[in-house]
């Protein structure tokens, strides 16, 4: 099979004047893939040995005025909390935002990949790439190491010339076209919060409300995810993030504390 | 078609810490300098401390011959990028340059666990903290090895400070001077030489300000 190893060119073309270790250096970079029997099953030992950040939350959803995307920002192995700042919101350009859920570099590193090419695409064709073009550029990509092991599961989403648009994409080499989707370990309960609030006809305010308090309870039942609800808003503006809450503040905000009415004041004891 | 071999295992673990904390306008990367191989130490003085550029350091645990591999790769790449550019690769840039390196062996990894420090263009602190594929976040202090499930529990204790994630902002600073973020360095290794293996002998402790580089040792228990 033929790997697309497009995403590690250097784009500075090198003048190697015939010295070996320049020649190395200055070739394209390829993926170094270890000499087994086993190609698939020492990857995973080894991806193992390495232990990944796993459990996510992320949604995103489309409604009159945009799209929102929202995501918790806890990284866990095992019952270990690695991070609790993990930014799984990441920006491709000032109209596209992608999510991360599974192995965070696979995702870190291929959308920061299709962050370069969407911008290439613009200097070739003076008009930004639409949102369905990007998605399948990263479909394909993932496609084309389908069963070597990568770990994503990502929704893109933007505001492109058609207005919003939201796709689901994944390593499995799924793509799908939607108007509402959850993605990761506390996706069940995401859902269950966001598909009973949702209307087309929100408004900004109540459309990020939603998305942070479908996020919060999800964060709430689910161990592996935590730490900070970020909410971005796609509009024809571009994103602007317009939450991000401690989910332990979060949660006094939703249930506050109401002093319970004291039954019987205590008294001094007299005399004994 | 080259030997293929059935129960091919190329790694080792030969442990070891690393912390890095960043502040206003320093900061402080330090590793033990402990390595071995199972319950055998295989010397007590073993640096896992590289300078990458100017104001850039990293320190690494895991699998030494790797981590020999990685620094060899990043100290050629420097060396052509001053070449090209005639100058020193900021600290942001060496980060995203390790990512994409680490990345490379996505499918065969370089064991090693890395933290990133040094200072930004403008001159303040900062620490990249890393997996073994490549996937990094800047942040204020962060704690790599076989010690660092005992020291980052300790160093949140001490240092944490409101998310980056948090809108709208909190600027989020290592509350430190210098002398006290050394001070702190040198209690969280000898807490982690007393619970781990993996950790002790001596710590090596880089400084990297205004003033330029420094080093400084400090021993810790030898069992």
């Amino acid at each position: 099979m033929k790997l697309d190893t497009s995403g590690l060119e250097s784009f500075s073309t090198l003048t190697a004047p015939g010295d070996g270790v320049v020649v190395e250096f200055s070739a394209p970079p390829s993926f170094q893939l270890p000499n087994s029997n086993d190609f698939d099953g020492f990857v995973k030992e080894a991806i193992q040995m390495v232990k990944p950040a796993k459990g996510t939350t992320t949604l995103a959803f489309i409604f009159k005025d945009g799209v929102i995307v929202a995501a918790d920002s806890r990284a866990s192995m095992g019952g270990y909390i690695s991070s609790q700042s993990v930014k799984k919101i990441i920006e491709i350009n000032p109209y596209m935002l992608g999510t991360m859920a599974g192995g965070a570099a696979d995702c870190q590193f291929w959308h920061r990949n299709l962050g370069i090419k969407c911008r290439l695409h613009e200097l070739a064709n003076k008009r930004r790439i639409s949102v369905t073009g990007a998605s399948k550029l990263l479909a394909n990509i993932l496609y084309s190491y389908r069963g070597m092991g990568l770990s994503v599961g990502t929704m893109i989403a933007g505001w492109d010339e058609t207005g919003p648009s939201l796709y689901y994409v994944d390593s499995e080499g799924g793509r799908l076209k939607g108007t509402r989707f959850s993605v990761g370990s506390g996706s069940p309960y995401a859902y269950g919060v966001l598909d009973n609030g949702y209307r087309y006809d929100l408004s900004v305010e109540e459309a990020v409300e939603l998305g942070r308090r479908a996020i919060y309870h999800a964060t709430f039942r689910d161990g592996a995810s935590g730490g900070v609800v970020s909410v971005y808003h796609v509009g024809p503006e571009g994103w602007k993030k317009w939450t991000g809450d401690d989910v332990g503040d979060l949660h006094y905000q939703y249930y506050p504390v109401v002093p319970s009415t004291v039954e019987q004041e205590m008294a001094e004891a007299t005399g004994a | 078609m080259t030997k293929q071999h059935a129960n091919w295992s190329p790694y080792d673990n030969n442990g070891g810490s690393c912390v890095a904390i960043a502040g206003a306008d320093y900061c402080v990367i330090a590793a033990d300098t402990r390595m071995s191989t199972g319950y055998n130490i295989l010397t007590r003085e073993y640096s896992k401390i590289s300078q990458l550029a100017e104001k850039c350091v990293m320190a690494s645990s895991g699998f030494q011959a790797d981590v020999k591999a990685l620094q060899k790769v990043l100290s050629a790449r420097h060396l052509i990028y001053q070449h090209q550019h005639n100058k020193q690769m900021s600290c942001p840039a060496m980060a995203q340059l390790l990512s994409n390196t680490l990345y490379y062996k996505r499918f065969f990894p370089y064991y090693s666990f890395n933290v990133l420090g040094g200072l930004d263009n403008e001159g303040k602190g900062c620490v990249f903290t890393y997996d073994a594929v490549g996937s990094y976040e800047r942040v204020g202090y962060s704690s790599q090895g076989s010690g660092s499930t005992l020291i980052t529990p300790f160093l949140d204790n001490q240092l944490k400070s409101p998310s980056p994630l948090l809108y709208p902002p909190v600027d989020a600073v290592t509350p430190l001077a210098e002398a006290e973020a050394v001070e702190l360095v040198k209690t969280v290794f000898a807490s982690a030489t007393e619970r781990d293996i993996y950790t002790g002998d001596k710590v090596e402790i880089v400084i990297l300000n205004a003033s330029g580089i420094h080093r400084e040792y400090m021993d810790l228990r030898k069992d």
